[in-house]
């Protein structure tokens, strides 16, 4: 594949993110909304692809899609009256947002144009990137992968608490 | 047994072909899973399942069309065809529309990392296996859009069944893999197979090879049963309660694409069951001393056939399944996931780390 076929998928890809982040925003329909979400997600994975990082791009799809999203879905439909309400995707403080939105857009291309370029990695990565996360998560960051499972189980834990059926409630 | 060079020679070779710009072989590669999954659907899919269902039922099946009613299948698509398309007024038109797009797309995918023999592989991908899960979510969403779009009660409750079903076996359906994947020590889906290659056939692949993979090997293809719809799992359609579930609505050619949907994502999990479990696309016979039946029988040709008779063989079992086994129960099928296959695939995983750490 040449130089030219890249760039063009790149940019199906980067456009296809862009205008379905926006139609999340400006949609008035919140289900039509998640579902954009979806071509998000999806463009945001393709984007990983594109910077090598294909196991971040799988675990984007795994998550996003098939966690966050679905659970945002089911919130959604299991909402009573979802299709009557009205969003509010009105522009409010029209000044203030362009100021920030300015100094931000302002802040990235002064640090890009000051530290020159992108800034490469230290470590070439050489085979598998699997492999690496795997010594990587199971070797120096031992620590902080088992307080995020420690963190995770307290979360299910206390969800399920929460969603218990209460006996003594309910008879 | 093919070597390593020759790997993805086929599917290389044409990758890197393009016409100016325009990637045209990508585009055939990307076409070849499409044009398999349509023929398989056609014959095998329909036809064959009609067929296996009335022998199991002491019946003929379709034979009035052609010999042995050979061209039912193609009088249906013809029939498919011309059917007007309906859009129920009440429904939601985009969500209606998309929802067997997503769907269809969703399992599709999949096959950008199925190996069909050794010189030919959408994308050698060093995640494929964990690509190859993870990408059911999108399946997910399609059918959440079809049943919400239908806007009709037996449809959104076939969706949410769906998705629940899918999204609990999930989980033991990626330990029972997870455990493929430390025995091969890799999770690219040529790699597998290329560990499970070898002169003595079948006597190489995994569940061979070791004494537990039988255990995640089962919970698999249950699992996989549950993730593809299929009875005893197919609470999401059952007739006697849901008319057809989240695809209620559909009729003419998006009930065909929903259909060919599923008959993708049948092929997909006994291809993925074959590659992790039973060698993917090497043969299964052995060098018996001078009689060199393995060699024969191996190549870029033969290879693609091994991988697709074993998918057929497992869709075989899906359809043989289905005609025995009567529907469980919701409170059942979710009893099921959590209660015995999650906490076995647990203890496989266990038994799989200490039988590899030992070996």
């Amino acid at each position: 594949m040449n130089q030219l076929t890249i760039a063009i998928i790149f940019y199906i890809f980067a456009a296809v993110t862009v205008l379905s982040a926006a139609f999340v925003v400006f949609s008035k329909n919140v289900i039509y909304s998640a579902f954009s979400l979806l071509f998000t997600f999806f463009g945001v994975a393709a984007l990983y692809v594109f910077l090598s990082a294909d196991f971040i791009a799988v675990t984007q799809v795994v998550v996003y899609v098939g966690g966050i999203l679905v659970l945002l879905l089911f919130g959604v439909m299991f909402t009573n009256t979802i299709m009557q309400t009205e969003l509010k995707a009105d522009v409010l403080h029209m000044a203030p947002g362009i100021l920030v939105t300015l100094l931000l857009i302002g802040g990235m291309l002064f640090t890009f144009y000051t530290t020159g370029s992108w800034m490469p990695g230290e470590m070439q990565l050489n085979g598998s990137v699997v492999e690496s996360i795997g010594l990587e998560t199971m070797s120096r960051y031992m620590l902080p992968f088992e307080m995020v499972s420690i963190v995770l189980l307290v979360a299910l834990i206390g969800a399920a608490f929460l969603a218990r059926y209460d006996k003594a409630n309910k008879k | 047994m093919s070597s390593s060079p020759s790997l993805n020679t086929w599917s290389d070779a044409l990758s890197g072909f393009s016409i100016g710009w325009f990637p045209l072989g990508l585009v055939i590669v990307a076409a070849i899973p499409l044009v398999f999954i349509a023929l398989y659907a056609l014959t095998y899919g329909v036809y064959g399942e009609r067929k296996i269902s009335a022998f199991m039922q002491d019946r003929l099946g379709p034979m009035e069309v052609g010999f042995w009613g050979i061209l039912q299948t193609l009088a249906d698509i013809l029939k498919l065809l011309q059917k007007e398309d309906i859009v129920p007024t009440a429904a939601d038109k985009f969500l209606f529309v998309v929802g067997p797009g997503i769907l269809f797309v969703g399992s599709f995918l999949a096959f950008a990392v199925l190996p069909f023999g050794p010189a030919f592989i959408g994308a050698d991908l060093n995640v494929g296996l964990f690509y190859a899960v993870g990408i059911v979510a999108l399946e997910v969403v399609g059918i959440l859009a079809a049943g919400w779009g239908s806007n009709n009660k037996w449809a959104l409750y076939g969706a949410v069944r769906s998705v629940a079903q899918i999204v609990s076996y999930e989980i033991p359906a990626s330990i029972a893999l997870l455990c493929a994947a430390m025995l091969a020590g890799t999770l690219s889906m040529q790699q597998i197979t290329l560990m499970q290659a070898g002169p003595g056939g079948f006597m190489h692949w995994f569940l061979f090879t070791n004494p537990i993979a039988w255990l995640p090997f089962l919970i698999y293809f249950i699992s996989s049963l549950a993730e593809t719809n299929r009875a005893p799992f197919d609470i999401p359609e059952a007739e006697s309660e849901l008319v057809a579930g989240y695809f209620t609505e559909y009729s003419g050619m998006k009930f065909a694409v929903i259909f060919l949907a599923e008959y993708g994502s049948m092929f997909m999990v006994s291809a993925i069951i074959s590659i992790a479990f039973l060698g993917g696309w090497t043969s299964p016979l052995p060098n018996i001393g001078g009689l060199e039946l393995n060699t024969m029988t191996s190549g870029p040709v033969w290879g693609a056939f091994w991988i697709i008779m074993k998918g057929f063989f497992f869709i075989f079992v899906q359809m043989w399944l289905r005609w025995t086994l009567p529907r469980l129960r919701v409170d059942q099928l979710m009893y099921l996931c959590w209660k015995v296959l999650t906490p076995f695939s647990l203890i496989a995983f266990v038994l799989t780390a200490v039988w590899v750490i030992n070996h």
